[in-house]
């Protein structure tokens, strides 16, 4: 790969077109600048994809990214849908700034909702104020712990945490099948696999009558302000980026390598967790097999299209959000095939990788000089 | 396509304050709701098969596939339901709650939910096919053939509908030949090719040369087909993926069914019902019998089917005994509706127990 740059570059050179220059810096303009121009880029060849297949470039875009969001139900369900991408996100950013590789963010999410899921079964049938603040509690620590699992093999016995954390997502949706199959299965339910529906003081309160939104929103916005002074303010934050920058620098520097690792991947998992307290209480109001579309695995691309700023990552929530809405708008009205949404979302990531290569290399325009 | 833009904005506006937009529609429309993708070979494409029945029929059809039983099916309901169509049929199980609930803020647009058991509102009703009725054939095929005497069986979810389709299957094998063994692997998926291949493997290695299923890829049939032992179909004729292992296939045939409620709508005619068709009525049809059956055995399931169809031969017909030798249906007389809606025992000759 760098000899083929070397060799690209070399050829430019000699024509004295174009020259491909190293910076110096990383330029922070275009650290904020390159997911904007991911995102038009993405519009463009998805614009492109209409074309081809033979719809109206434009109408497509418009019902793919402005119709579902018209009106107040829609944006509603816009938040709601960004809200466990943008509270995923938030938690696998700490992960993420100090060179932390979680990928089971699903799975993380799926213990989370089967913790919280089990308590709030437990309290089947009853009403009370204190029910609602410990089913949320329970998602959080249930999240923690399964995200401590790849954290406690990483720093102690040196395993590779984007393996574990990827292969527990398929455990912890084992064990969530066999609950709800099994032994958690409604009495009354004539063996399918769901649970009872949660009591009322289980379920997380709609912000607005006839709208899905829900008071797990403020979860997410907590989120967002706790982590932003956390990476900016506190020597916390400060030691992850370091971490981040070089792991033998931290090391140096005299950081509790250990500590942070454990820290950070327990703050993911409770994000992670969260999230999932959020989608069962919230519009589900029971547990069953499918408790999430893969937030966890979409969080993913909301982290680093929102430059892993908490700022940065409410936007990229909502523009991810919308793929998903779009992609039902577009089939129901233009019976465009809904699996659009998932190729958008990846050509989102697609062009914010490539778009990385700005970041480290600029491109001088010379004109031919002889 | 502006129209109906403008009339989901309008319709959208005044969603609060009136749900009678969608009432005034003249021609009717249709909304279908898929769990899977329309090319999955096995149920979704089924039903969409059935749905291309209605347009056929002359009505406007809309569908969205690939609609995840999570918190987003609520929301492709109510956008179904608000942007003018008339009828919506929600085809998997894990709908049943979502279908409920928009249906009570709907109570103009009639909705159909396939396998469930809630019509909790005046405007829904529930539909299923009697597989049963398929699988018995499949059962008398396959005692028939089997010569190791062990039938292998790939099922999903040990809920009723699928234990109801292992002992209509066991039952007929065994009235053809005492001595078969029905064993079952539980895949715990509808639709994964590679649980189901794996599953399919595991009871070719146990002896197994005839492979029924109740899941709804075409892996498990390609599978046989490779090992050399005999499948059946499952959902659609699944015989160009597999000619040689394939004998014949139980097809979920949609079409008339959706036709006929669509038009019900149209003429205003429509009412809540709970409908269980078989082979009587078309919903569940039989495929081409393959060349290998022989042709003593093709005529003796060509009887079953239009003894199964008139209602002369019922496929639980007692004397029935459970695993442990308990009477489940005494001598002469049949299993009521009832029974088999919450079948969850296994026939003697089935072997293993019951996920709990």
């Amino acid at each position: 790969m760098k000899l083929l740059q070397k060799n690209l570059v070399c050829l430019w050179e000699e024509e004295k077109l174009i020259k491909i220059v190293k910076r110096n810096q990383p330029s922070r303009a275009i650290f904020f600048l390159t997911p904007v121009l991911a995102i038009f880029l993405t519009l463009f060849a998805g614009g492109l994809i209409f074309y081809i297949l033979g719809f109206k470039p434009f109408e497509a875009l418009k019902f793919f990214f402005i119709v579902p969001i018209a009106d107040m139900y829609g944006l509603s369900e816009l938040l709601l849908k960004a809200t466990p991408l943008c509270l995923i996100a938030i938690g696998l950013s700490f992960c993420f700034k100090s060179n932390n590789w979680n990928i089971g963010a699903e799975g993380q999410l799926t213990f989370g909702a089967i913790v919280s899921g089990g308590v709030a079964l437990l309290f089947y049938n009853q009403e009370g104020f204190y029910i609602l603040p410990i089913v949320i509690l329970a998602g959080a620590i249930g999240g923690m712990l399964y995200a401590s699992i790849p954290a406690i093999l990483k720093t102690y016995f040196n395993t590779n945490e984007i393996l574990v954390s990827l292969m527990l997502v398929y455990v912890s949706k084992l064990i969530l099948d066999y609950l709800v199959v099994g032994p958690w299965s409604n009495p009354e339910g004539f063996n399918f696999p769901e649970t009872r529906q949660f009591s009322y003081s289980a379920r997380l309160p709609l912000l607005f009558e006839g709208l899905r939104i829900h008071a797990g929103i403020f979860l997410a916005l907590a989120a967002v302000v706790v982590s932003w002074f956390i990476f900016y303010k506190t020597y916390l934050g400060f030691q992850m980026k370091v971490s981040g920058f070089s792991l033998k620098t931290a090391k140096y520097a005299g950081y509790k390598g250990k500590k942070m690792i454990i820290l950070v991947f327990l703050i993911s998992g409770a994000c992670a967790g969260l999230a999932g307290v959020g989608e069962i209480t919230g519009p589900i109001g029971q547990l069953h097999r499918e408790v999430s579309p893969d937030y966890g695995f979409t969080a993913i691309i909301v982290a680093f299209l929102g430059r892993l700023h908490p700022v940065g990552i409410i936007f990229a929530s909502l523009i991810v959000a919308i793929t998903y809405l779009g992609a039902e708008t577009a089939q129901i009205f233009m019976q465009i095939p809904k699996y659009t949404g998932q190729v958008f979302q990846g050509m989102i990531l697609f062009f914010l990788l490539a778009s990385d290569y700005l970041l480290f290399f600029k491109i001088k325009f010379t004109g031919l000089k002889k | 396509m502006h129209k109906i833009f403008t009339r989901s904005l309008v319709s959208s506006l005044v969603f609060f304050f009136t749900l009678t937009v969608s009432a005034v529609a003249k021609d009717v429309k249709a909304a279908f709701v898929y769990i899977g993708p329309t090319g999955d070979h096995g149920w979704t494409y089924q039903h969409d098969v059935g749905r291309k029945a209605v347009e056929a029929a002359g009505y406007k059809t809309t569908y969205v596939e690939g609609v995840p039983e999570s918190a987003d099916a609520e929301r492709v309901l109510r956008q179904l339901a608000n942007s003018g169509h008339d009828v919506i049929f929600t085809t998997s199980f894990g709908y049943m709650n979502p279908t409920n609930k928009v249906a009570k803020e709907f109570p103009n647009v009639k909705f159909e939910h396939a396998t469930g058991y809630k019509r909790e509102h005046p405007n829904v009703s529930t539909y299923a096919a009697r597989f049963y009725e398929g699988r018995a054939i499949l059962g008398t095929i396959a005692g028939s053939m089997t010569k190791s005497n062990v039938i292998g069986y790939v099922a999903s979810f040990p809920i009723p509908e699928v234990i109801r389709g292992i002992n209509s299957f066991t039952l007929a094998a065994q009235k053809v030949n005492p001595n078969i063994k029905t064993k079952i692997v539980w895949a715990f998926t509808w639709y994964d090719p590679g649980k189901e291949s794996e599953a399919a493997k595991a009871l070719i290695d146990q002896g197994a040369d005839i492979i029924a299923q109740h899941t709804d890829s075409t892996a498990i049939v390609q599978i046989a087909e490779k090992a050399g032992v005999y499948a059946f179909g499952q959902a659609s004729d699944m015989d160009k993926f597999a000619p040689k292992a394939v004998l014949t296939s139980v097809e979920n045939n949609w079409g008339p069914y959706y036709v006929d409620r669509v038009k019900a709508v149209a003429n205003g005619t429509w009412s809540q019902k709970d409908t269980w068709h078989g082979i009587g009525d078309g919903m569940v049809v039989i495929s081409d019998l393959d060349s290998a059956i022989p042709s003593d055995l093709q005529a003796k399931v060509k009887k079953l089917q239009a003894d199964l169809a008139s209602g002369k031969v019922h496929a639980f017909t007692g004397p029935i005994y459970d695993q442990k030798g308990g009477l489940m249906v005494a001598e002469g007389k049949t299993a009521d509706d009832g029974m088999l809606a919450g079948m969850m025992t296994y026939v003697k000759g089935v072997e293993g127990d019951i996920p709990k």
